[in-house]
């Protein structure tokens, strides 16, 4: 039963910040209690030796958040993920030491490269035995250094409240991304006061606001003066919570916008100024944009190799005004000749007032006939009468949604399909692994986003996923079961490791190389029912609408549907890495003469 | 927009191809230079090893890195020798900047500064070279801070440059042992300022100071 002094402040008459009758717990009950101050409402963990002294005090503390058994802790920080991703919020990670928290190295990797929010809390031996290679010991601040944005070895009970405070703030702040805090057995059952602080108190840490009111006014100049403006717009926009203040710059200035993967509904597909997708596999017109745009005004966004190629041959025309909340994304890449360092949101409504309307008409008109030049790549109805085109699921799901639900992607060829067709028009609705992009991140991640749904936004969680990428984090499955949660997942089974065979195809002259996993792929509909979930499949394409209104019906458990899809579709169009982005762009659907670029 | 003048990018652009640059448009950017950056920190191991680290993992060039304690014992000064273009520094100062752990880092190489390594070096000496080896150390105001009967270690401090010329010195006759300490340095006030009692208290956010020169 819980005591009195372990209460949470709703259900205990304990003061908050009152030193003087500060209640004396032991270091894993002040675990959980700042959880429950810090507002956390999930925990994605998995226990073992080294926190079990904190999952104990859960069970005796019954704390405000809930727990969600996970079942491999890559799958816990992916989840954690996808429910920062979707809701905004810092997503919390508990697992043990050495085994536990090198199962969480991927899903650290992959935050800090796309900059989400999460906290991971890992156990570690205890203080006295670290450095003698102890049982399942592992140097998780040193193993984690270079992948997250700040980590902590926790040494003394004392500063455990302020280090929890401390963390959920550098994740949430500025530019986010992942903190790692190590928990070493014995402050876990050292007793100390328990006061959760106000103030993070961080001296080395500043969080940029607004910008510079005079780059501001450098920047409307540069915008008036642009006769071929172009918006690049990255996933800063989304976290800063932005699209609204850039959607009413974009139409106030008539500004063209593109977007990043991540930047994927940060600026409705379905307005006339949206052009799309750019990069690598962006559209003929966008890349053309780029290439002519005498000004590109980048958001949130940071010049990644996938969508520049060769750096000194993009944008040639281009003046570059950067918008970013890390001053180091500045001239990183490509040279900014003007920054504005801030949060996107607050720098796009100092900029909104100083921008007058402008005329480009010219300049959407010259973009309408490259769009006409060379339309979207249209795909083909696969002649086998059992095969379905992929991007026709993409598609269907897109009807049935109508944009409304969060679209979570693995990482392959389904992934580029979910951003080239599905049309994307509210924020926080695309989540999928863009800079370390990393297979098996799909589902758990919309498991995460499926939670997060739960406090507070209500949208269908729709993950697509490819036969590879989904048994690498298969095992998730039991916990969205084990929970009811109503996922709807497509895997688009092409029966290979689809992305890389199309580069083995383009550039290695189709020596299809250990890509081919028919054989002994598992049977994707057995798969869901061993693991309490619904398990539907489409074979031909008068099936998919079928499949597709069965699985809505289902809303108490996940329902994976699989879409049998022909091996031989490819990703178009397609700019090689590393070439320049008007090299391709006229013969871009044609096979040959990509193979010759790459 | 006017034609006339070329964005950074296409400068960095034309060099790259090898065109030919305007005067005006030679910015001396992509040129690289020797900088000397002080780092303010906070005195623990970890956040050193942020700051090294962070050296590997973005394959920035460090030639040198000297570190010790402040009058301030939770504050660690760290002063770095690194290489690199304008663009690079830039990155590097920017990076360091955004560590949880560093209080301040400035750029010393284009400001007054008095940069100084202090240099332990073993040499041998016979009775005929004894005499050349400790002129030369009196050139370079060095001490003798131990003597064996075939060797002495010898003691030079000085800016970068007079310690490479000191070792330079000295090779001929035999080096034993060197040992650097990298180097350190300061800002160098030129004058006495007084206090300026209109000086506004709320400064600009240091991180939007930056954005000035990108
Ligand atoms: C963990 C991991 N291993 C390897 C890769 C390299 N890789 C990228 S896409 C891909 C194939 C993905 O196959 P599948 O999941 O079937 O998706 P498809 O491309 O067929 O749609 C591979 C192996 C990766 N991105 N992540
Ligand atoms: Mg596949």
């Amino acid at each position: 039963m819980p005591t009195d002094s372990l209460q949470s402040p709703s259900r205990s008459s304990t003061s908050q910040n009152g030193a003087v009758n500060a209640p004396t717990l032991k270091g894993s009950e002040i675990f959980v209690r700042a959880l429950e101050e810090e507002g956390v409402d999930r925990v994605f963990g998995h226990p073992g030796g080294a926190v079990i002294k904190i999952y104990d005090a859960m069970e005796r503390i019954q704390p405000s958040y809930d727990h969600v058994l996970v079942r491999h802790e890559q799958g816990g920080t992916h989840a954690a993920e996808g429910y920062a991703k979707a809701t905004g919020r810092v997503g919390t990670v508990l697992v043990t030491s050495g085994p536990g928290a090198t199962n969480t190295v991927t899903g650290i990797a992959d935050a800090y490269l796309d900059s989400v929010p999460i906290v991971v809390f890992t156990g570690q031996v205890p203080t006295h035995l670290i450095g003698n290679d102890s049982f399942q010991e592992t140097d998780t601040t040193g193993v984690t250094r270079s992948i997250t944005k700040h980590n902590f070895l926790v040494r003394d009970v004392n500063e455990l409240a302020s280090t929890v405070k401390q963390a959920y703030h550098i994740a949430r702040t500025g530019r986010p991304g992942p903190v790692v805090v190590d928990l070493p057995k014995d402050v876990q059952m050292d007793e100390a006061p328990f006061v959760y602080p106000e103030e993070p108190g961080l001296d080395g840490y500043t969080v940029p606001g607004a910008a510079a009111p005079k780059q501001v006014d450098r920047a409307a100049k540069m915008i008036e003066d642009a006769d071929k403006p172009l918006l690049y717009v990255g996933g800063g926009t989304i976290n800063a919570d932005a699209p609204e203040a850039l959607t009413a710059l974009a139409r106030k200035a008539n500004i063209p916008v593109t977007t990043t993967l991540h930047g994927l509904g940060a600026f409705p597909e379905t307005d006339d100024l949206a052009l799309g997708w750019l990069g690598m596999h962006g559209f003929y017109h966008t890349n053309m944009a780029v290439q002519n745009a005498d000004l590109i005004m980048a958001v949130g966004a940071r010049f990644d190799d996938r969508v520049t190629g060769d750096v000194d041959e993009w944008a040639p025309n281009a003046k570059i005004l950067h918008v970013d909340i890390d001053p180091s994304c500045i001239s990183k890449n490509v040279y900014a000749d003007c920054a504005l360092i801030g949060d996107a949101q607050d720098v796009l409504r100092q900029l909104l007032p100083k921008v007058e309307p402008k005329d480009t008409d010219d300049w959407l008109a010259q973009i309408d006939a490259w769009r006409a030049d060379c339309p979207p790549y249209e795909y083909e109805t696969p002649d086998d009468a059992d095969q379905i085109a992929p991007e026709s699921v993409v598609e269907a799901l897109y009807d049935k949604t109508q944009g409304e639900a969060v679209m979570v992607s693995d990482v392959g060829q389904h992934q580029m399909w979910v951003c080239q067709y599905y049309k994307f028009g509210k924020t926080r609705s695309h989540v999928s692994s863009g800079g370390l992009g990393t297979m098996g991140f799909g589902l758990p991640a919309a498991m995460g986003a499926a939670f997060g749904m739960r406090e507070g936004r209500d949208l269908d969680v729709v993950c697509v996923s490819g036969d590879g990428g989904f048994v690498m984090n298969a095992q998730e499955l039991s916990v969205a079961a084990a929970h009811g949660l109503p996922l709807k997942i497509a895997v688009l089974n092409n029966n290979y490791l689809g992305m890389v065979r199309q580069w083995q195809s383009l550039f290695h002259e189709d020596r299809f190389s250990h890509t081919d996993l028919k054989p002994t792929n598992p049977d994707f509909v057995t798969l869901a029912e061993a693991h309490h979930c619904v398990g539907l499949r489409a074979t031909s394409p008068d099936e998919v609408g079928d499949v597709i209104d069965q699985a809505w019906d289902v809303d108490d458990r996940p329902v994976v549907m699989e879409f049998q899809v022909p091996k031989e579709e490819m990703v178009f169009p397609m700019v090689p890495a590393g070439a320049a982005s008007d090299d391709m762009l006229t013969e871009m659907f044609d096979k040959e003469a990509i193979a010759k670029e790459g | 927009m006017s034609e006339e003048t070329l964005t950074r990018q296409q400068i960095r652009r034309k060099r790259k191809f090898g065109e030919p640059l305007l005067p005006e448009e030679e910015d001396g950017t992509e040129q690289e230079h020797r900088h000397i950056i002080a780092v303010t920190l906070e005195n623990t191991i970890g956040a050193l090893n942020r700051v090294t680290n962070l050296f590997s993992a973005r394959g920035f060039n460090l030639e040198s890195v000297a570190v010790g304690e402040t009058d301030e014992p939770s504050v660690a000064r760290l002063t770095l020798v690194t290489v690199g273009n304008d663009r690079i520094v830039a990155q590097i100062t920017r990076q360091l900047d955004n560590l949880v752990n560093t209080y301040d880092v400035t750029d010393l190489t284009d400001a007054e500064h008095v940069e100084r390594e202090l240099c332990l070096l073993k040499v041998q000496y016979s009775s005929e070279t004894r005499p050349e080896i400790l002129d030369i150390k009196d050139i370079f105001r060095g001490r003798v801070v131990n003597v064996t009967p075939e060797t002495m270690v010898l003691e030079v401090t000085g800016p970068n440059k007079k310690i490479n010329a000191f070792i330079g010195m000295m090779e001929a006759h035999g080096i034993e042992e060197v040992a650097r300490s990298g180097q350190v340095a300061m800002h160098r006030n030129l004058e006495y300022e007084p206090p300026n009692p209109l000086a506004s208290t709320d400064a600009a956010p240091s991180a939007n100071g930056a954005a000035s020169d990108a």
